[in-house]
């Protein structure tokens, strides 16, 4: 009787700590320079959302909007105001400037590769590039621009009207297909072929050793991979990176995640070295001090700072390694002509 | 006698908590390279579904929605925790670090 009894005990005891018992831990795989530039080759297509596929019309239509200030209050400003293609599609100050008069307190993010981007905005708010696009149109701290006010001012303009029939033939002049066509534009702007993507392609001497060794940092003991990760070097990520700041970010929108305070998204670092001063805010200069935000701080440590965010203790070489590698990413875009603008 | 008592109440312990794995499963949902092992999983009212971090990164696995709530929080590399979902529906599950990472738990008893 007694050794049933604990055979039964035994079982039940085996079968709780069986269910209880955690995943095996994966172990980290050493790095090899050569699978992890697997992960880095370009796609060959940009991807369109099957209710707003490409059309020439629509990428022309979108590219006029993106540029005519006539869409704001003042008649002054554009998209194209923010989003500049000289600067890499930011602009030239730190946090940009709105309506006139109304500084904002966040850096214009860059459109480039936006196509591939998963919740739009530094806090993510906006679920489609579509949606994304109206936002700042009618924001009244940016262009102040009601959608029937925009409407009623482009039906007022014949060759508007003409080019959303052509674009949107069975759709009518409306919020939703403004948004559309201003996300086709935006979809078509893609990064150029940059030296970094001809060393991927197999040109050994396409990037300096210098770089490569920032390339190997930058998968290992950096940990940069982590979040700037695939072709387009982001994974769409929101992190706390320890700056102090009112600004709770991705916070706003999931009140209830602490890892969501103060976080940002993680933004893409094709043609990064065009994009300088860097974060949400601007507040870094240029790319040594970003580099050595992450490798040595000061980060304010509150509960939402990012878990990966360690001390790096990287040298000074090192930290000129990861600095000439980032500057291989920049590519050599077609420059964006200006369109001529109905009257 | 004393020892039979024991083992009746040892044997009838095993055999509910066999009964309560009949009836709630426990369904093991991986998180790898940023992605949920599958885009959906069935499951019956009273199901557990196990999150596993098989990621070098944190996650922080939550769902806002209606009635069926969770937010997990802070979930380390390595970590599994398990969820138990009631009500019939389907409930949208997302990581609140990696918008990307997107599944659906189907919850229905004619699952």
């Amino acid at each position: 009787m007694k050794s049933w009894t604990s055979i039964v005990l035994t079982l039940l005891l085996a079968v709780i700590a069986l269910s209880a018992a955690p995943p095996p831990a994966k172990e980290g795989a050493p790095y090899d320079r050569e699978s992890a530039m697997k992960d880095f080759k370009r796609p060959d297509t940009i991807p369109f959302p099957d209710d707003n596929r490409y059309t020439r019309a629509r990428a022309e239509l979108g590219k006029a909007l993106f540029f005519d200030p006539r869409l704001s209050a003042t008649g002054a400003i554009a998209c194209a105001s923010c989003h500049r293609p000289q600067f890499s599609w930011t602009d030239s100050t730190a946090t940009s400037i709105g309506a006139p008069g109304m500084p904002l307190n966040r850096r214009s993010p860059t459109i480039l590769n936006i196509g591939w981007a998963e919740a739009l905005f530094w806090d993510g708010r906006a679920n489609t590039l579509e949606e994304q696009a109206l936002g700042p149109l009618v924001a009244d701290m940016e262009m102040n621009m009601p959608i029937d006010k925009a409407v009623a001012q482009l039906k007022e303009r014949p060759a508007y009207v003409q080019m959303f029939e052509q674009a949107y033939p069975k759709e009518t002049i409306s919020g939703v297909t403004i948004g559309k066509a201003i996300a086709t534009f935006e979809r078509t702007i893609v990064s150029g072929m940059s030296p970094f993507d001809e060393w991927i392609m197999g040109d050994d001497s396409a990037i300096s050793d210098g770089a490569k060794a920032g390339f190997d940092l930058f998968n290992s003991k950096a940990q940069c991979v982590k979040c700037h990760s695939g072709w387009n070097f982001t994974d769409d990520s929101f992190h706390d990176l320890g700056f102090e700041q009112e600004d709770r970010g991705r916070g706003k929108i999931l009140p209830q995640i602490q890892a969501a305070q103060f976080a940002f998204k993680t933004p893409t670092l094709r043609n990064i070295a065009q994009r300088a001063p860097y974060f949400h805010d601007g507040s870094l200069r240029n790319l040594e001090e970003v580099v050595d935000h992450y490798s040595d701080g000061p980060w304010l440590k509150r509960p939402s700072l990012a878990e990966e965010m360690r001390k790096l203790e990287l040298t000074a070489g090192e930290k000129r390694s990861l600095v000439e590698f980032m500057k291989t990413l920049t590519g050599a875009d077609e420059p964006m002509t200006l369109p001529v603008l109905p009257n | 006698m004393r020892y039979l008592r024991i083992s009746i109440v040892a044997l009838s312990l095993l055999s509910g908590t066999t009964l309560a794995w009949a009836w709630g499963r426990s369904v093991v949902l991986r998180q790898e390279a940023k992605r949920f092992e599958f885009e959906k999983v069935k499951i019956k009212p009273g199901d557990k579904i196990v999150f596993q971090n098989h990621d070098e990164i944190t996650h922080n696995i939550y769902s806002s929605t209606k009635g069926s709530e969770f937010n997990i929080n802070i979930q380390r590399p390595g970590a599994s925790t398990g969820v138990t979902f009631w009500n019939e529906g389907e409930v949208e599950v997302r990581c609140a670090i990696h918008p990307k990472m997107k599944t659906i738990i189907s919850v229905s008893s004619e699952n």
